[in-house]
């Protein structure tokens, strides 16, 4: 029987990758990823978790680690957040081209400068390219749900990719809220205890990993990893479908709140879609036809399902937490301009950036980007910055 | 070169994999086939070929030991003597032969 | 010489899990290493190596000289790398996932690799007690790219990085002691060897493997193009390395340190000097400095 209990999102991570049965853990830690790493050790100090725990010296190290044990056959977990994030930043493309289905939890934190521990996405948004899957949470039981259905994501035959699992630094990884946890038998259901590795390093098959990729040949390595990426969003949608069938708590690439009559819809990933949500339902309350698309896959870029979401807006809002410099605004906003260019839908598309360096971002915020979008103050195909000097 | 034919059909092989459509590379580009380097004969880079005097040599195999190719071979009297599919003509062991046994000589 | 698992060249498999056709220099003492080290640690091994010499030349796809699972990541993290596959293997074993069965867990690494970018890597790994072999081919610069300096190029040798100009003549620094590094970690077994000296290397190599916990080598590899020697006298330069004094070979069991091969009536480092290309400004004034160095540091080792 599944139990309902109180834990924070930090420590939600901790029971999943536990109930996942890694093999092999290889963690620094950084605020305010460090709650999930000190519950892992404990659990690993009780024998709670049969796990190799690695105490490397640096995220540069942990995610190497990740690539050795992961190409060994073992089932492997790592956390990061901010700088961490960036001081693995090559190897990432690695992990991912080399095809080892790591699972990483990152809790968004603010990149530096200046020193900023809050919670935004620059941290992912900076790495995005790396070919991993991309996966955004809202909450402790959305944390722990997409953590346990990334092992088995990525250790599909038809996948075989390192998915990172994203979610709210501070404001997520320090709240506590419900989760329903399962039992661990209900948990072998879905994913079994041990990964089938059907390519590792092997002295009974010695293979070679990481050979030189010159150029009549890498163009075509990284041909497939693409493809593999973009195939990857079919078993994501199965997965969370089985999850669903299995737990009772299906996922979509994409939540829909209140979009059924709504004129104007916010675009938005992770956390701060919680609040949104609240907007939204103010708004309402006032009469707007308002509505919410929370975006959970964000890596391969679900355009399909985003068109068939936003087919009958008026008005779209993309709220970004981080500024692409020098380029035309937020990550997600790109992704958006980009997707409409040749979708020919009537559609005014506006982007907001805000929540940088942990800066909160309010009801009230979200109620300005709507009559910033409505009134025209920001047109049409263009953003703004929630900050003080420009809007806040 | 003299080239067996089993052996060229096997670089064959190998040359094709750098024509692979993206569709059938092998997984990650990973090497399967452990080994594969025996198929690339360095042998073409020498400029100076080892010689063997069969009756000097003391089959120590010293020259054995020391070629950073691995490519000396002990041979059916005992003796050893450059594999030429391999050897780069270093002179290493013409110049560690204790009984000064090998000469390098031009190649033509 | 080192503990005799091998007590002749007899006794060495004949057998090559690091083949031909790679595509080293002619006369590479790296390549050679490598070989020898190899027949120590046999098929039941898994090498993790980092970017630099080794990695190219025996890794263009699709050819690999490698008859063992091998592993290449980045420059930095071979010792990482090694940390994963380690407890992976003991994780999986423990798990009854994989057969318990002995397999070496190697880290192969330059001295680039090693003393300068991988050094982070290599702490944390020997700090942990992984237990794993680490060996560093140590051609002194960092080769694979074109001859630029690292922390164990010797003091005054030319490189590209460190060049003989008017204001400055080579390495203005000395060698970087990465075994007194390795050492004060407090593993169990430290050792150096070098090519000219191939039991004492496969006895070494083979030790570090049995060995339970950390073990690192150090191999001095004569580089041809590097040093600027002629490709033919790789083992003779190997050999007056350590009768010069200049690279002794000795081991650390347990933080107790036993010389192995012990060079009699050392020769004059200027002998070791002169034949490389990369030393060729140095001045008798330099040599004497350099023969003074050697000096103590023989006499740390107890070596006359």
């Amino acid at each position: 029987m599944a139990r309902r209990i109180a834990v924070k999102d930090s420590e939600a991570v901790a029971l999943a990758v536990k109930l996942a049965n890694v093999d092999v853990i290889a963690a620094y830690p950084i605020t305010p990823q460090t709650h999930i790493v000190e519950v892992l050790s404990q659990m690993v100090a009780d024998g709670e978790l049969d796990a190799e725990y690695i105490n490397v010296e640096s995220e540069h190290s942990a995610m190497s680690a990740c690539v050795g044990a992961s190409a060994a056959g073992a089932r492997c977990f790592t956390a990061t957040a901010g700088q961490g994030l960036a001081l693995m930043h090559e190897i990432l493309f690695i992990a991912a081209g080399n095809r080892l289905p790591i699972v990483m939890a990152v809790a968004n934190r603010c990149l530096s400068p200046n020193l900023n521990i809050w919670g935004d996405q620059s941290d992912v948004m900076a790495s995005r390219d790396c070919g991993w899957i991309l996966v955004f949470a809202e909450n402790a039981q959305e944390i722990f749900d997409l953590t346990l259905t990334a092992f088995r994501i990525g250790e599909d035959e038809r996948v075989l990719l390192p998915v990172m699992v994203n979610f709210d630094g501070f404001t997520s990884t320090h709240v506590v809220e419900w989760l329903d946890l399962p039992e661990e038998e209900q948990v072998r259901k879905f994913l079994p205890a041990h990964r089938k590795a059907k390519y590792r390093l092997d002295p009974e098959h010695p293979a070679t990993f990481g050979a030189i990729g010159f150029p009549e040949i890498q163009f075509e390595l990284k041909r497939s990893w693409e493809h593999a990426l973009v195939e990857s969003k079919k078993v994501v949608k199965e997965v969370w479908e089985e999850f669903g069938r299995i737990f009772g708590r299906r996922y979509d690439l994409i939540d829909a709140y209140q979009m059924e009559d709504a004129e104007t819809a916010f675009l938005i990933m992770g956390g701060s879609s919680g609040t949104c949500r609240a907007a939204v339902d103010k708004l309402r309350r006032e009469g707007f036809k308002v509505g919410l698309l929370k975006l959970r896959l964000y890596r391969p870029f679900p355009k399909e399902e985003l068109l068939e979401a936003i087919k009958n807006l008026k008005n779209l809002i993309v709220v970004d937490k981080h500024i692409c410099f020098g380029g035309l605004g937020g990550p997600l906003f790109n992704d958006m301009r980009s997707l409409l260019y040749d979708a020919n839908l009537n559609l005014n598309l506006t982007g907001f950036i805000a929540g940088i360096g942990g800066r909160d971002i309010r009801v009230k915020d979200f109620e300005k980007m709507v009559e910033k979008t409505v009134k025209g103050e920001v047109p049409p195909g263009k953003y703004a910055f929630m900050v003080r000097g420009d809007f806040e | 070169m003299e080239v067996e034919p089993e052996a060229k059909k096997k670089m064959a092989e190998l040359e094709a994999m750098l024509k692979a459509d993206w569709r059938s590379i092998p997984h990650a580009l990973i090497i399967f086939e452990p080994a594969t380097s025996r198929y690339y004969y360095t042998g073409t880079w020498r400029t100076f070929r080892p010689v063997t005097d069969h009756e000097k040599c003391i089959r120590c195999a010293l020259c054995w030991v020391y070629c950073p190719e691995g490519a000396v071979r002990q041979v059916e009297d005992g003796a050893y003597e450059a594999d030429l599919r391999y050897c780069k003509g270093c002179g290493i062991c013409a110049a560690e032969c204790p009984v000064k046994a090998i000469e390098m000589v031009k190649e033509e | 010489m080192s503990e005799k698992y091998f007590k002749k060249i007899e006794d060495l498999p004949r057998e090559e899990w690091f083949v031909q056709g790679h595509r080293a220099c002619q006369g590479c003492g790296l390549a050679l290493a490598t070989r020898l080290a190899m027949k120590a640690l046999g098929p039941n091994t898994i090498v993790a190596t980092a970017t630099g010499c080794l990695e190219v030349i025996s890794s263009p796809y699709p050819y690999t000289s490698w008859a063992v699972p091998w592993i290449h990541v980045a420059f930095e993290n071979a010792a990482a790398v090694a940390s994963g596959i380690e407890a992976a293997l003991k994780a999986l074993m423990r798990k009854g996932v994989l057969e318990p069965k002995k397999i070496n867990v190697v880290a192969m690494a330059g001295d680039g690799g090693t003393a300068d970018i991988g050094l982070q890597a290599l702490s944390g790994a020997l700090e942990r007690w992984h237990d794993f072999v680490y060996i560093c081919l140590d051609n002194e610069a960092y080769m694979n790219t074109g001859i630029q300096r690292s922390g164990t190029t010797p003091y005054m040798a030319w490189t590209t990085t460190s060049p003989v100009g008017k204001i400055l003549r080579g390495k203005w620094t000395v060698k970087k002691n990465m075994p007194a590094i390795a050492a004060a970690h407090g593993i169990p077994y430290v050792a150096t060897a070098t090519v000219a000296y191939p039991l004492d290397l496969v006895n070494k190599v083979k030790r570090a493997a049995e060995t339970e916990g950390p073990a690192y080598i150090h191999i001095l590899c004569p580089c041809t193009p590097g040093w600027r020697i002629s490709n033919e006298i790789t083992i003779k330069i190997s050999r007056l390395a350590v009768q010069t004094g200049f690279f002794p070979l000795y081991e650390i069991v347990n933080g107790e340190l036993k010389v192995t091969v012990k060079p009699g009536k050392r020769k004059p480092v200027a002998e070791y000097l002169k034949l490389q290309g990369r030393f060729r400004h140095l001045t008798d004034e330099d040599i004497a400095k350099i023969q003074e160095h050697v000096d103590r540091e023989c006499a740390k080792l107890g070596i006359p």
